[in-house]
């Protein structure tokens, strides 16, 4: 079953999506012919059983892997067709990154993590300082910039991880099981502020999880598996 | 400039690794700097500039045999020759054995020819009218404390006395100073009167080390050796004579191919660095996949992380090879102030500068390109994933 619901601006396009990994001698399709539209501001949870292709779908919308078929359109651009070099500048502009386990560099501070994405950008240092200050602001640890990560605990890196996803405020949201190595009201916390920068301030956001009180805050639920998109629910 | 606390950052993510690292690179470029110090300064040897009109005569046989003065008008008359001065190796020892220092018997003309060297003109009068007297370079002064008036007894290792004794004692009567600073070494000198060694030695009387002649023209000085040696071709006595830095070159050519021995040690040192910090740099590298993973995720391009693992590598070699270079300065400064020219070292100026850090930026290189290209190649699904 292929999903395309009739959004009012597609921000992502999906078109015929096969991905196929080679292990040694054997392949192994993970999605097969997959279309999909995600609309401008959505906020989607995509869930389904492990090796269904939720990662594999979420990490080719984010131009961190390529197809082997097929077509990936973000905010209209074909980043199926873009070299390395093209695609990593496409992702630094356009597309922040949460990881289930924050994936922040354990030597750099809080702030310097944050600042990461900003080194890409051509700005000065005041200004990255003052751009991931703001973010760190957002997320509510402006008393933390300091910090290195093993000081903080795991909502707060993962609050940290989210500052760096929107320092350099892309339009797009890839988050892969946020939530996965949280406990429950850090986890609640963080959902909360996906939820929050989705509904106050337009970002489009689509979260792996296997967890149903995570996707609860999600607008759209796509269920996947065996590599297939097989339904989708709205959320209450 | 903006990436260096990235660089740096990495670089002390386990600071103990990284601390021995650094260390076994400074020890590397310590020897490095001491041992092209001693390298550049036998390479050196031959190349005093204010020597470059002055030839040296030796016994053909033999450096250690001597020549008859008798030989000394009749230099002084070849066309060409300005002044000749004639000295013995005399080889005594002031108290001590370990206080080695080299002291020559000289003509009276000597610091006429040897202008570099400047001795006042009462200290010159001086010893033109003491028998026993002895002029001593400024740095040998201060090295033992003495000073004008002093009796500074030698104890012969070659010539003893006609009356059987070792000891010679002389009078201190002038100190002299090297004219270029750079030329230090050469204050390390003790000279004292040919006439007075020549009276007073039990054997050898009427011969002298060596001849130097001071040239009207260095351009003739082929034509000037070749009539020099012709004045004893044939004898029981043949000269060679050649320029003061190629006899200078020649003498430092006794000790071996100081180059290959130097460059052998060398090969072997940092063959062993770069196995070493190679392998660091591997593990560091190998340890920090998924954390390069995230710097492509959050937009590095592939050469991005290929250069800052170059970075990193450089930096590692860098800051331990300048202060391997820094403590290898000090430690010649140290040596040169204690062991004057008896320790055949270079300041560690410019030119070693230069090759050290050409040679940390290749060492650089080459220990950080296998982990760089593995960060550069590197897929950022399966790295996150820990594939």
């Amino acid at each position: 079953m292929n999903i395309r619901r009739q959004p009012v601006t597609s921000i992502v396009k999906i078109r015929n999506l096969s991905k196929v990994y080679e292990r040694g001698k054997q392949k192994v399709e993970v999605l097969h012919h997959v279309d999909l539209d995600i609309a401008q501001g959505d906020f989607l949870a995509l869930m389904g059983p492990s090796g269904s292709g939720k990662t594999t779908l979420l990490n080719l919308i984010g131009g961190l892997d390529s197809p082997t078929d097929g077509s990936i359109a973000v905010n209209g651009e074909r980043i199926d067709k873009l070299s390395e070099g093209a695609l990593a500048k496409w992702r630094s502009a356009n597309v922040g990154f949460i990881f289930q386990f924050y994936n922040l560099l354990p030597m750099l501070s809080a702030q310097k993590n944050v600042e990461l994405p900003l080194l890409l950008a051509p700005m000065s240092a005041a200004q990255r300082r003052r751009n991931a200050g703001i973010a760190l602001q957002l997320v509510g640890l402006s008393d933390r910039t300091a910090h290195k990560p093993t000081e903080l605990s795991g909502g707060q890196q993962q609050r940290v991880a989210i500052a760096r996803a929107i320092v350099s405020d892309p339009y797009l949201l890839v988050c892969d099981e946020p939530t996965g190595d949280l406990d429950r009201q850090s986890a609640e916390d963080v959902l909360g502020l996906l939820k929050m920068l989705n509904h106050d301030h337009g970002k489009t956001i689509i979260m792996v999880t296997h967890d149903p009180k995570a996707a609860e805050y999600a607008r759209q639920i796509l269920h996947l598996d065996k590599g297939t998109l097989v339904g989708y629910t709205t959320a209450a | 400039m903006k990436y260096f606390h990235l660089v740096w950052a990495a670089l002390f993510r386990r600071k103990a690794r990284t601390i021995f690292t650094l260390l076994s690179v400074l020890a590397a470029f310590l020897l490095f700097g001491l041992l092209d110090s001693v390298h550049t300064a036998f390479a050196k040897a031959g190349d005093n500039v204010s020597g470059v009109d002055r030839m040296v005569t030796v016994s053909k046989v033999s450096f250690t045999m001597q020549l008859p003065k008798s030989l000394l008008p009749r230099i002084e008359n070849i066309p060409g020759v300005k002044a000749v001065i004639y000295a013995n190796w005399f080889g005594g020892v002031y108290q001590d054995p370990k206080n080695a220092f080299a002291n020559e018997a000289v003509s009276p003309n000597f610091f006429e020819v040897y202008t570099e060297l400047v001795l006042p003109a009462d200290h010159a009068r001086a010893f033109a009218a003491t028998r026993t007297g002895a002029v001593v370079g400024a740095a040998l002064v201060n090295k033992y404390g003495w000073k004008i008036g002093d009796k500074i007894p030698l104890q012969a290792s070659i010539f003893p006395q006609k009356d059987g004794s070792n000891i010679w004692t002389f009078d201190l009567v002038g100190i002299y100073e090297a004219r270029d600073p750079k030329q230090r070494a050469m204050e390390q000198v003790m000279f004292f009167r040919w006439d007075y060694f020549d009276e007073a030695r039990q054997f050898g009387n009427g011969n002298v080390g060596w001849y130097i002649e001071h040239l009207t023209d260095h351009t003739r000085s082929d034509e000037v050796a070749k009539a020099i040696d012709a004045l004893s071709a044939n004898s029981e006595h043949e000269t060679k004579t050649q320029t003061e830095q190629a006899f200078n070159a020649a003498f430092v050519g006794q000790f071996g191919d100081i180059g290959l021995i130097v460059g052998s040690i060398m090969a072997a040192v940092f063959f062993t660095l770069v196995l070493l910090t190679g392998n660091t740099m591997a593990q560091a590298v190998r340890e920090r996949i998924p954390e390069l993973a995230v710097l492509k995720t959050l937009g590095f391009t592939n050469r991005g992380v290929l250069s800052l693992v170059l970075a990193e590598s450089i930096l590692l070699i860098l800051l331990g090879g300048v202060l391997g270079l820094v403590c290898a300065a000090l430690t010649v400064s140290a040596l040169q102030t204690s062991m004057g020219a008896q320790i055949p070292m270079s300041q560690v100026g410019g030119a070693i500068w230069l090759r050290g850090v050409l040679l940390m930026i290749g060492i650089g290189l080459l220990i950080g390109v296998l982990p760089a290209l593995r960060g550069m190649r590197l897929r950022i699904v399966d790295a996150l994933a820990g594939r």
